[in-house]
């Protein structure tokens, strides 16, 4: 196995573009050291970016953030820009693991690992974030909830690194929450997770929403069926109700060692609900 | 002399023992110099890597190590052939330690490479070819009982039936303890309730893999490091199972990072010997937190029938229990134990307890924490919990009226001699905790609990050091504090600051033989063999004094660290102290030490009382540990600390053990949570203060009244928080781990 | 295989060594520079019982790679005491029996380091979230959670007189 350690963007595309054999990107490495330990990934080149400066950075974007693909869940915690504008996506970074794991996980390698349950992904998607992909021909931006196509599995192609994650702009009255069940207070993987964005006009009505769903389908899932149950609505008991059986519906479970498909499609509705009663609080200003 | 029990008085008034002195290894402990099982190396040491079986059950029809063998930097391989014949009582465990003809569980060693470097092993590793034939499995305990059930030992026939059955099966034993007659005690009932309760199997999940680091020379002379709660057991086993004398072979125990009963065996000690036997190298073996899970000892699954009959005024008239444990491929559960234990806590006269050992594909139980006796405890206070609350009867009262006391006939046979099951009781009922108010989803659970604790083979050598300073030999692994309780006693005894007494843990080559540390058994035993070694130093000491002062021995007494004339009549002497007379020990006929080799017999049961509230979220079931009280008997507590730390550990791990804990089996019999994310056990903030509630009734078979304390501790909870949340719930769980799933179930909710 | 160099330090040692790509931080720790302080519990970043602190972050070394620790700052259980001054929470450790068998108590003593630095007045919840990636079996952590808030308290009372000091030069 090589180690690599590029200066910048430039290099770790070249690196990523030219290796042979299976080429690991290392940010956080709280997922691919487990999976090399288990035999799970068995790398023949590792590319470490945490040495590439604007990977580990979060900078302004506009008047949104572009959080660099290294910057660790703790460092997103510590960033009060970050923390005031979007607090559901940050706690749901601070959800990830135990401190130590928050000390060095990123969101970007939560995504990119691809699995059903990462705890920011629901967050990143409810806030409308997209990955800026970079790679031999370019950059693209892809929406978050389009980048898993199947547990593990993403649309990055040979040589394309995921450089960023951008945030866009919260729009005026908005507010975010992230949720999920586990059985016990910390460090297991989500059972359920629910990530909800919700802006309300001048008189409390509910304009516009975002509802994603983990751990209950092979992808994070944006239901858009429960996002209209709340669009026009002041999100009252009726709104909630509906917007925890549209959550149940979608969901798309698996019975296996951390939920049974019936639990799962109950908790779902269960914590849309929960969810969307925080962001709704947080964009009307309470806290 | 050594203390007679039940005849000499007890010590009443103490000057050291029951302080919370510092404790002596701790400055090891926390700045990471302490030496654990894994942390020691030796020059020229070779990796160990085992290779475990994929399959549940599986013939073993062939291994080709041939390709493994030219890996470079390999340098021996080892598979059951290795192990040639052995005493009968190892071949089990020779079995378990190395499938020989068949892979009984997945996770079962079927070889291992000593190479190198760790990457050279792992190498090797995967090139060693394995010809399995997979055969049908079983790894639940009642599919396993069924007449259809796969038959894991064709050669075994369940024993303890009237009639040997000709067909072999996967019962390996039937128990039967109890007295009087059951059915003639229900019809006295006014109300009898009757539930069959599951409980999975838990491991006991010390932090600390299994490690060793074993080194045979060509002469046939091994020494062993390895972290273990009895060294001495490893010593004879590994002796057993490699055809060596006890002499020949060296075992040093480690500090141990964890135990609880699943370190009083070996898996991969005798592997790592043979491995160092022929590559003629030591060879350090570290278990995976995969392969402890998968291929160390955990505690049974169970399946357990209980009925017991109440009067309207709360008197239990009579108690059935019908208990089915499996304890994985090899027989040997700890059913008996839990058929005695179950209803221990009760003075009644009809009882009756019914035990099967089941065998499984699953890896080879190993003791933990009062084996056997949770899960039935479970069971029982569950029913009893049931019938308290139908007959609308205080919990504590019901238990009051019908509790084991001094001189009662136990369920198991035994009278009881002073306990404190009824103290316990009592400090529970007076309690804060037990008049805090409950609010909405909120219950109380109270369950008691019982661990018979054991005395045990116990060697302790004690010096005195010619400056009157104390080195205290034991060969009881220090798995909880004991060396700060154990120095403490010998202090007390001699009448010296306790810093003056250094304890450690000897070798095997330094003593004789002890048992291992289990059975809550070494403040208790290694203690009251200390105190007979500090009597015995005591008396020698004494009889210098008296060659000094010329006067007879029978005319110096010890008081307050110094010998001193008994009486006026003896002359007018100067007291000598320990540190005066330990000056002249080489001029007054050498060195002066004190020993003692016992059983020791004497050890007191200790009895508990737990009281938990719980809060459930009625929408996830998720069950949130409101308040916990531990109060239970420690006869006397030598550190009052570590006591606490005894209570609030089982405590916990009885938590996890009813909220989350379980091993989880696929289809194909395979382990699916093998690691610590899905294998749960409770983390900081799951989990409120627990608080600790000391009784203290002496024990009068320690000269200090010590019972032990480690393992009652684990023996409530379970019961006690099913339930508080069979309260909260409204509904009466009967299967653990009460996970949220299964909460919700119970509640009708999904 | 290639091995990598690296330099980095260690409890304020320069130190370099050589290791495979694939060994971990805490291998290197344990296996080439004999810093056996830091345990492996798990190897998966689940128990916390390998815990140091990097450039000031409380991390697992399971889960770093050796070679990640070019030019940077570790922090082990090893360089806890100054010399034979225990760190306070070392103390406390021993004061209130919050350890029994002493095998997570390096990663929990490295943990609540990482935490009164950041926070010298947690509440008993947030020093239980704090520690939730450290597992105990022993102790059930009552006591370990009492050890932490108990330095933490002294660490605040010590602070005082400086703030006091302070506000009289400023009053002079």
């Amino acid at each position: 196995m090589q180690y690599h350690a590029p200066a910048n963007v430039k290099d770790a595309v070249k690196l990523m573009a030219g290796s042979k054999g299976a080429t690991h990107i290392l940010a956080g490495g709280t997922d691919l050291l487990v999976r090399m330990r288990s035999g799970f990934a068995e790398p023949d080149n590792i590319i470490d970016i945490k040495r590439i400066k604007e990977m580990k950075t979060i900078a302004k974007d506009g008047k949104g953030f572009k959080i660099g693909a290294a910057v660790s869940a703790a460092e997103m915690n510590e960033h009060a820009g970050l923390s005031k504008t979007w607090p559901g996506l940050v706690e749901a970074a601070g959800l990830i693991g135990s401190t130590q794991v928050q000390g060095r996980a990123t969101i970007a390698g939560n995504l990119c690992n691809a699995s059903p349950a990462a705890d920011s992904v629901p967050a990143m998607v409810a806030a409308g974030a997209k990955a800026l992909i970079r790679g031999p021909k370019g950059i693209r931006k892809v929406p978050v909830e389009k980048i898993c196509t199947a547990p593990g599995k993403t649309v990055l192609k040979k040589g394309e690194l995921m450089e960023a994650i951008l945030v866009p702009a919260k729009p005026a009255r908005s507010g975010d929450a992230y949720l999920r069940f586990i059985p016990r207070t910390e460090m297991d993987i989500a059972v359920v997770g629910v990530g909800i964005c919700l802006t309300l006009d001048a008189k409390g009505v509910c304009t516009a929403a975002r509802v994603s769903l983990g751990a209950v389908a092979p992808t994070v899932l944006l239901v858009n069926k429960a996002a209209r149950a709340l669009i026009g609505t002041t999100v009252d008991d009726a709104a909630l109700h509906a917007l925890s059986s549209a959550c149940s519906a979608a969901a798309n479970p698996i019975d296996d060692k951390r939920g049974t498909k019936e639990f799962r499609t109950h908790i779902a509705g269960v914590l849309a609900r929960r969810a969307a009663v925080i962001a709704l609080n947080r964009a009307k200003g309470k806290s | 002399m050594n203390f007679q029990p039940g005849k000499d008085a007890l010590k009443r008034s103490f000057d050291i023992v029951g302080k919370r002195t510092p404790r002596p290894d701790g400055l090891d402990k926390v700045t990471g110099k302490a030496r654990f099982g894994a942390d020691m190396t030796a020059p020229g040491m070779l990796w160990g890597l085992i290779l475990r079986s994929p399959h549940a059950h599986a013939k073993i029809k062939k291994i080709d190590t041939s390709r493994a063998a030219a890996v470079n930097g390999v340098h021996a391989i080892v598979t059951a052939k290795d192990f040639g014949p052995c005493p009968d009582d190892v071949l089990d465990i020779r079995e378990n330690v190395m499938a020989r003809e068949k892979a009984l569980y997945d996770g079962h060693a079927v070889a291992a490479v000593a190479a190198t470097s760790r990457a050279a092993a792992k190498q090797a590793l995967k090139l060693i070819e394995v010809d399995y034939q997979v055969l049908p499995h079983v790894t639940d305990v009642d599919e396993a009982m069924k007449a259809s059930a796969p038959v894991i030992n064709s050669k075994l026939f369940t024993k303890g039936l009237d009639k040997t059955p000709k067909k072999a099966s996967n019962i390996a034993e039937r128990f039967e303890f109890g007295h009087g007659d059951v059915e003639k005690g229900f019809k006295e009932a006014d109300l009898v309730v009757e539930h069959t309760f599951k409980t999975e199997a838990t491991h006991q999940g010390y932090i600390e893999p299994h490690a060793c680091l074993a080194s045979m020379g060509a002469d046939g002379r091994g020494d062993i490091w390895c972290c273990t709660q009895g060294h001495f057991m490893v010593r004879n086993v590994c002796a057993g199972l490699l055809g060596m004398d006890a002499s020949a072979l060296r075992v040093t125990a480690s500090e141990i990072g964890g135990g609880f009963g699943g370190k009083t065996t070996v898996f991969i000690e005798p592997v790592a010997l043979a491995l160092s036997l022929k590559a003629n190298r030591p060879v350090k073996i570290v278990m995976s937190r995969s392969e402890v899970l998968r291929a160390s000892g955990p505690t049974s699954s169970t399946s357990i029938d209980v009925k017991i009959g109440m009067k309207k005024d709360g008197t239990i008239t009579a108690g059935d229990a019908t208990l089915r444990y499996q304890g994985g491929a090899f027989p040997g559960s700890a059913v008996p134990y839990g058929a005695m234990a179950a209803f221990a806590c009760y003075d009644l006269k009809n009882v009756r307890a019914i035990g099967y050992d089941v065998i499984t594909n699953r890896p080879k139980q190993a003791a933990y924490r009062a084996p056997g006796a949770p899960m039935a405890a479970y069971a029982v206070e569950s029913v009893v919990d049931e019938l308290c609350k139908k007959l609308t009867l205080d919990p504590l009262d019901v238990r009051l009226k019908n509790c084991s006391t001094d001189g009662s006939k136990a369920s198991y046979g035994p009278k009881f001699d002073v306990i404190g099951l009824k103290a316990t009781l009592e400090a529970a009922k007076a309690h804060p905790h037990y008049k805090a108010k409950l609010g909405k989803n909120q219950g109380r659970g109270v369950a008691c609990g019982f661990w018979f604790n054991f005395g045990g083979e116990t060697s302790v050598s004690l010096t005195v050091n010619s400056d009157g300073t104390v080195g205290l030999s034991v060969g009881t692994p220090d798995i909880g504090g004991s060396r700060a309780s154990i120095g403490n006693m010998a202090a007390e005894e001699l009448g010296i600051p306790h810093d003056k007494v250094r304890c450690i843990i000897a070798d095997t080559a330094s003593l004789g033989y002890n048992d291992v540390t289990d059975g809550s058994r070494v403040t208790f035993a290694s203690g009251l063999a200390a105190i007979n070694a500090a009597r015995d130093a005591i008396g020698k000491l004494c009889a210098r004094a008296a060659g000094i002062w010329d006067i007879p021995v029978e005319a110096v007494t010890w008081e307050h660290g110094a010998a001193r004339p008994s009486s006026p009549n003896a002359g007018k002497h100067k007291p000598m102290t320990l540190a005066e007379i330990a000056a002249q020990a080489g001029a007054t006929g050498g060195p002066v030490a004190g020993h003692c080799e016992i059983n020791a017999e004497g050890a007191g049961v200790s009895f508990a009382t737990h009281m938990v509230d719980t809060e459930i979220d009625p929408d996830t079931g998720h069950v949130k540990i409101l308040r916990y009280t531990v109060f239970q008997d420690a006869g006397k507590a030598i550190h009052p600390s570590y006591v606490e730390g005894q209570f609030q550990g089982g405590a916990v791990q009885g938590i996890g053990w009813a909220l989350n804990e379980e091993y989880i089996y696929g289809k194909d019999g395979k382990l699916q949570n093998a690691g610590f994310l899905d294998y749960r056990i409770p983390v900081a903030s799951d989990l409120p203060m627990i608080d600790a509630v000391i009784v203290e009734v002496p024990n009068p078979g320690h000269p200090y009244g010590v019972r032990g304390v480690g393992e009652t501790s684990i023996v409530p909870p379970l019961a006690a928080i099913s339930n508080s949340v069979s309260s909260a719930a409204g509904v009466r769980m009967t299967q653990l781990p009460m996970s949220p799933p299964s909460v919700l179930k119970a509640l009708g909710r999904i | 295989m290639f091995q990598i160099h690296v330099s980095t330090s260690i409890n304020g040692d320069d130190t370099e060594f050589s290791c495979e790509a694939d060994e971990t931080l805490l291998d290197v720790l344990r296996d080439r520079l004999g810093l056996t302080g830091s345990k492996e519990g798990c190897g998966t970043g689940d128990c916390g019982a390998c815990s140091v602190i990097v450039d000031g972050r409380l991390v697992c070394s399971c889960l770093m790679l050796g070679a990640e620790a070019e030019g940077r700052e570790i922090e082990t259980i090893e360089g806890m005491a100054e010399g034979q001054k225990l760190h306070p929470l070392q103390q406390k450790f021993l004061d209130h029996a919050a350890l029994q068998c002493g095998i997570c108590t390096p990663g929990l003593l490295i943990a609540a380091k990482s935490l009164l630095e950041r926070n010298d007045n947690p509440t008993e919840e947030e020093v239980r979230y704090w520690i939730a990636g450290n597992l105990c079996r022993c102790t059930g952590y009552d006591k370990i959670v009492r050890a932490i808030m108990d330095t933490a308290k002294d660490m605040r009372k010590q602070a005082k007189p400086t703030k006091a000091a302070a506000r009289k030069k400023v009053k002079a």
